[in-house]
């Protein structure tokens, strides 16, 4: 691959990066003033829809055409930019923020004017004081210069950008939990359709952006459409930033174009597995999106490729190595609790299941494990989430993949590590043991004697009505 | 570890500072509310505010805050406790945050935990009886390539090793610095 010019960080090495001097001296505002004189807000939605840029959060949905979704005769449109990254060992968004303000800016400039948008809200993560920080002073300073406020370039346009601070929940970080959140309720999720963009926030058509999507929009209009789609992949194209982190030298955030490989991550940036281990596994994206094993590490991290290894996507490149001396079922444990921990409470199959997920996993690593833990939880992580259909937003999903994954990339090492683990005076109770057997809680009796037989070997026959009900 | 400190309800969140420094603070959240012109969406800064005004956000304050913005009471207890930041309990003299979100978690967070909670005597999600220590987990704090890392008395300290955190720890218990 040719030596890759870096684009979104291509300011950050620079002194004094924030300041809005240093961003002009440096080509900066000069794609907001040519998108604002010289081009119309429709041939900027058919430009970034020729780049098919596609948004950097994690669902990867093309940004142009959910910026045709907006009702062609509204009368007022919000911008919502998302900056509640919260996805754990994901920071790529911070550095956008921290070391570059003014492109950010630039970039919702360009996008508001695009959807004609007079109000964006940036929504950050508590968590993110300094990026908040440097965010207010960078957004005065434009301010102060004209790139904000009443009639921008002499185009007409009005734009006003207002920092939202949250207050720490996961959930704010989808899209429609994040407008509730920025409307002073409960990040709670809505059911769509509607969609935000034909009923958003307070009620008006609203467009929710990433950050890392938003940076990529002035380039998009320096360069061209066909330049952009010069980078990466097909069908995913122009650079991303990858975060590596975990069992690896060098924890790093880089730019890349997308489709780089695990492999090529973790060795020719991150400076090899630590300690000189192997890798066994990998997570693709956000722990949300998966497990990859070892043999896949060299699959390209693009929007397509990375699904037929049957993660869930790319999420928001945030690569973590995990190497061969951590148990997965550790790895298990931690998301599940941090998903029993985030989950809304909004719907039931995810309030519930989670929190099975994060008591099953607490047993298990207590000693009180059985082989057939495995297939409740399976079962339980297909019936969870978006795609079968059961809850309103993806955490679900998100809770339940990399135990999908887990139980056909690594069932052996999963099983191994019940049975090494099991203790003989760590039994389930009578109650869960009943479970198990598919007594109904409503039948069971509490007078049910402890189990006396031990705990079946890994080839019982499988007569659990919850594990295969009709059998 | 998996309770947080905003879902427990301390009975000491009652009373604490003199009317008179109640009364500037008061003020203060008045004043919040009247930058954002009482507008209803604007509950979540307001309680932001409210919180490092009052250190805890207090029953009364609260009722407060539901008067100002004309919003049920039950409108900002819901929304209060549903974000992890806000606190119904006072904080101890010193804190200890440990992230174990995954990077952290697969470097040894848990067991940096263990060790911060054993010095202490606190458990993760609470403040130790005599009011000394605040402990608490949190997700990923999106500084991952300072991993494990944790959160002393507000200062972010990164790659941290068990010696290092015993070190810290111990300068506040008063045994283990010599």
């Amino acid at each position: 691959m040719a030596a890759f010019e870096p684009v979104l960080t291509r300011n950050f090495a620079v002194e004094n990066s924030q300041s809005l001097k240093v961003y002009e001296g440096r080509g900066g505002y000069q794609a907001a003033k040519k998108a604002l004189t010289t081009m119309s807000p429709d041939e900027l939605v058919q430009l970034v829809k020729d780049s098919e840029l596609r948004g950097r959060g994690g669902a990867g949905f093309p940004t142009g055409l959910k910026w045709s979704f907006l009702p062609k005769d509204r009368a007022e449109t919000f911008m919502c930019v998302n900056g509640d990254e919260s996805e754990p060992a994901t920071f790529n968004n911070r550095y956008l923020l921290e070391r570059d303000p003014h492109q950010m800016i630039e970039g919702i400039i360009i996008s508001c004017f695009a959807t004609r948008a007079s109000t964006a809200y940036l929504y950050n993560r508590f968590e993110y004081i300094a990026a908040t920080r440097v965010m207010e002073r960078a957004i005065a300073e434009a301010r102060a210069a004209g790139y904000l406020g009443k009639n921008i370039f002499g185009s007409g346009f009005d734009l006003e950008i207002y920092v939202h601070r949250g207050a720490g929940a996961y959930i704010c970080g989808e899209e429609t939990g994040l407008i509730e959140s920025l409307e002073g309720k409960r990040g709670w999720p809505r059911i769509k359709p509607p969609f935000p963009a034909v009923e958003g926030a307070f009620r008006k058509p609203t467009v929710v952006n990433n950050i890392e999507t938003l940076c990529c929009v002035p380039h998009i209009v320096e360069r061209g459409a066909d330049w952009f789609k010069s980078i990466g992949t097909p069908k995913s194209y122009g650079p991303k930033l990858y975060t590596i982190s975990g069992h690896v030298n060098k924890q790093v955030c880089v730019e890349l174009p997308l489709g780089v490989t695990t492999r090529q991550l973790i060795e020719e940036h991150a400076g090899g597995v630590w300690k000189g281990r192997k890798a066994k596994a990998a997570v693709p994206g956000g722990i949300s999106m998966g497990l990859l094993s070892a043999d896949e590490l060299d699959v390209p991290l693009d929007f397509e490729e990375i699904r037929k290894t049957g993660c869930l996507g790319l999420g928001t490149a945030a690569v973590t190595v995990i190497d061969d001396q951590t148990p997965i079922m550790d790895v298990l444990y931690n998301t599940c609790r941090f998903f029993a921990h985030e989950s809304c409470g909004q719907c039931t199959p995810c309030r519930e299941g989670t929190t099975w997920f994060y008591k099953t996993m607490k047993r298990i690593k207590a000693g009180g494990g059985r082989l057939e833990d495995l297939d409740v939880m399976e079962q339980l992580a297909k019936n969870l989430g978006i795609t079968p259909g059961t809850t309103i937003c993806g955490l679900a999903d998100g809770a339940a993949w990399p135990i999908k994954n887990a139980m056909t990339k690594f069932r052996p090492e999963l099983e191994e590590y019940i049975r090494s683990h099991q203790q003989a005076d760590k039994k389930p109770t009578a109650l869960q043991e009943a479970i198990f057997r598919g007594v109904s809680p409503s039948l069971f009796d509490s007078s049910l004697p402890e189990p006396s037989e031990p705990l079946p070997g890994p080839t019982a026959p499988g007569h659990n009505p919850r594990v295969s009900p009709g059998t | 570890m998996f309770r947080t400190a905003g879902t427990t309800r301390s009975p000491r969140a009652g009373a604490v500072a003199s009317p008179g420094e109640d009364a500037a603070r008061f003020e203060v959240i008045d004043l919040e509310m009247k930058r954002h012109r009482f507008r209803q969406d604007a509950l979540i800064e307001v309680l932001h505010v409210a919180q490092e005004a009052f250190g805890l956000l207090r029953d009364d304050v609260l009722l407060h805050i539901a008067r100002g913005l004309e919003l049920p009471p039950s409108r900002v207890f819901g929304v209060a406790t549903f974000y992890h930041l806000f606190t119904f309990a006072p904080r101890g003299e010193h804190s200890c945050t440990v992230c174990t979100g995954t990077a952290c978690f697969v470097k040894g967070a848990e067991r940096l935990l263990a060790i911060v909670e054993e010095l202490t005597g606190g458990r993760a999600g609470e403040t130790t009886p005599d009011g000394r220590f605040s402990l608490a987990t949190t997700r990923c704090t999106g500084s991952c390539g300072l991993a494990p890392l944790a959160i002393f008395d507000g200062e972010v300290v990164g790659h941290l090793s068990e010696e290092e955190v015993a070190r810290r720890v111990g300068g506040w218990t008063g045994h283990g610095s010599e």
